[in-house]
């Protein structure tokens, strides 16, 4: 924005050197007052205000059964996590996830048969606190017959300014290796990276407010090998470009309400370079009923706009095509509910909690073609949770 | 040349500030409006913005896999499922 103002200003400039060498001045010792009021004021935010000593995690157990049922697809399976303090100074956390997916989805029917599937997920990560710093370093694994996946991560969180905002910097790194069930001879990979800024910041005694950033890039073979293209009413094999670079920006607020409940309002912006563009939406409702039970209600709203490549049935020669509807014009809808039970809870000691969560969601494409009806595809999915946590 | 090095003092002041959170010479400084003992509602569990990770983590990944748009969540992906 800054570069673009000064190309503005430049242009706006008449081109005699003198009258060009004294706005240039003029805008350097600007430049420079804005930036030491700028160091004035952030230093002062970092430290003349006192920063907090950061917390590390609460010991926290979590055991998930979790169910995808939707458009054909059917995923389920248990996720485990186990989180502990380890002298007052690291905390440790392993997690363990499995999605069993039995897919009959459309894409899978109207090009070849059914099929199930395990993925299997570890993950270890390690939170380390010095004074009013929290470093997080995690590893994740993995596993399905024809995909294996694998991450690093590192993150930093620093409460600032009084433990009135708190900042947040992390970066990813993923590794994929890609094969084909009964064709031994493909093989290939994808390399991610994941860029992550987070600013969260209380407003008032009842209103806080975050935003976060993020810029993605992906390298390496980023379709799937059983997908298929439709050009000139045939199928044939999707060819997708080996490199995507995405920037998002989510906006969320939560204001208490007065009566121990709460109100939520988010936003999300998305582009990538395959020119997708995404805007979601979200508003919930939470509410304490009695000293046991808390509810949760939200209302989600997602939008984009096809991929550049994408076609439902191309018309033209193109170097890039697809007919994955992940990459079409769509929306979808969400309406969900969630319900926490307190079992039993000695304060300062520990707490088990009962949850259950379920949303209902409709997709409808704009230009994803049901090829057994002519019409356009739309599915509705339904995603329950039923788990257990405890604090200790 | 004075300006060609302007840049570098103030960067160089921009640093200095940030390492001793010194405010410079007639700078704003700005307080912290709500204070420790203003916070209690916000500590309640309503108004967190993430409570459960594994189901968080489940709930981004089912919407990974099926839409177009990622990232900025606060929520950790992992894995793919893509196929």
């Amino acid at each position: 924005m800054a570069a673009t103002e000064q190309r503005d200003s430049r242009r706006a400039v008449h081109p005699e050197r003198s009258e060009g060498s004294r706005l240039r001045r003029r805008r350097v010792v600007g430049s420079a007052r804005v930036s030491a009021l700028l160091a004035g004021l952030v230093g002062s935010l970092l430290a003349g205000t006192g920063a907090r000593a950061a917390d590390l995690p609460e010991d926290r157990a979590e055991v998930l059964f979790h169910s995808y049922t939707g458009g054909g697809v059917n995923a389920f399976g248990p996720a485990l996590l186990v989180r502990k303090n380890v002298a007052d100074r690291f905390s440790l956390a392993g997690t363990y996830y499995v999605d069993a997916v039995s897919n009959a989805s459309i894409d899978v029917v109207t090009q070849a048969s059914k099929y199930h599937e395990v993925r299997s997920e570890y993950g270890l990560s390690g939170d380390y606190v010095y004074r009013d710093s929290q470093i997080t370093l995690g590893a994740t694994t993995s596993r399905e017959p024809d995909y294996t996946a694998s991450a690093l991560s590192i993150d930093l969180v620093q409460e600032v300014f009084g433990g009135m905002t708190t900042v947040s910097l992390g970066f990813t790194r993923g590794s994929d290796t890609v094969g084909k069930k009964n064709s031994p001879e493909f093989h290939d990979v994808a390399k991610h990276w994941q860029y992550r800024f987070g600013l969260t910041q209380i407003l008032t005694p009842r209103v806080i407010a975050s935003m976060n950033v993020e810029a993605l890039a992906d390298d390496g073979f980023l379709g799937s090998p059983y997908r298929a293209a439709r050009a000139f009413g045939t199928f044939v094999p999707e060819r997708n470009p080996r490199t995507r670079s995405a920037r998002a920006v989510k906006f969320r607020v939560i204001g208490d309400l007065g009566s121990r409940d709460s109100l939520h309002a988010d936003y999300r912006y998305y582009r990538d370079t395959w020119e997708i563009q995404a805007h979601t939406a979200e508003i919930g409702y939470s509410r304490h009923f009695g000293d046991n039970y808390l509810a949760d209600t939200f209302l989600r709203y997602y939008t984009q706009r096809h991929a550049l490549f994408y076609s439902d049935n191309a018309t033209t020669e193109t170097l890039y095509l697809s007919r994955n509807r992940q990459l079409s014009s769509f929306d979808d809808v969400s309406l969900g509910a969630k319900l926490a039970y307190s079992l039993k809870k000695v304060p300062g000691k520990y707490e088990v909690k009962l949850n259950g969560a379920y949303e209902f969601v409709r997709y409808s494409f704009k230009d994803f073609t049901d090829v057994r009806t002519g019409g356009k595809y739309a599915s509705n999915a339904s995603v329950l949770q039923l788990f257990v946590t405890a604090t200790y | 040349m004075i300006c060609g090095r302007l840049p570098a003092v103030s960067a160089a002041l921009a640093a200095l500030a940030l390492l001793t959170g010194c405010a410079l010479p007639r700078m704003p400084t700005v307080e912290p409006w709500v204070k420790p003992y203003e916070r209690e509602r916000l500590a309640d569990a309503t108004m967190k913005f993430a409570r459960d990770a594994q189901p968080e983590k489940h709930i981004e990944h089912v919407r990974i896999v099926r839409e177009g748009a990622r990232g900025a969540t606060g929520v950790q992906g992992g894995g793919c499922g893509c196929n």
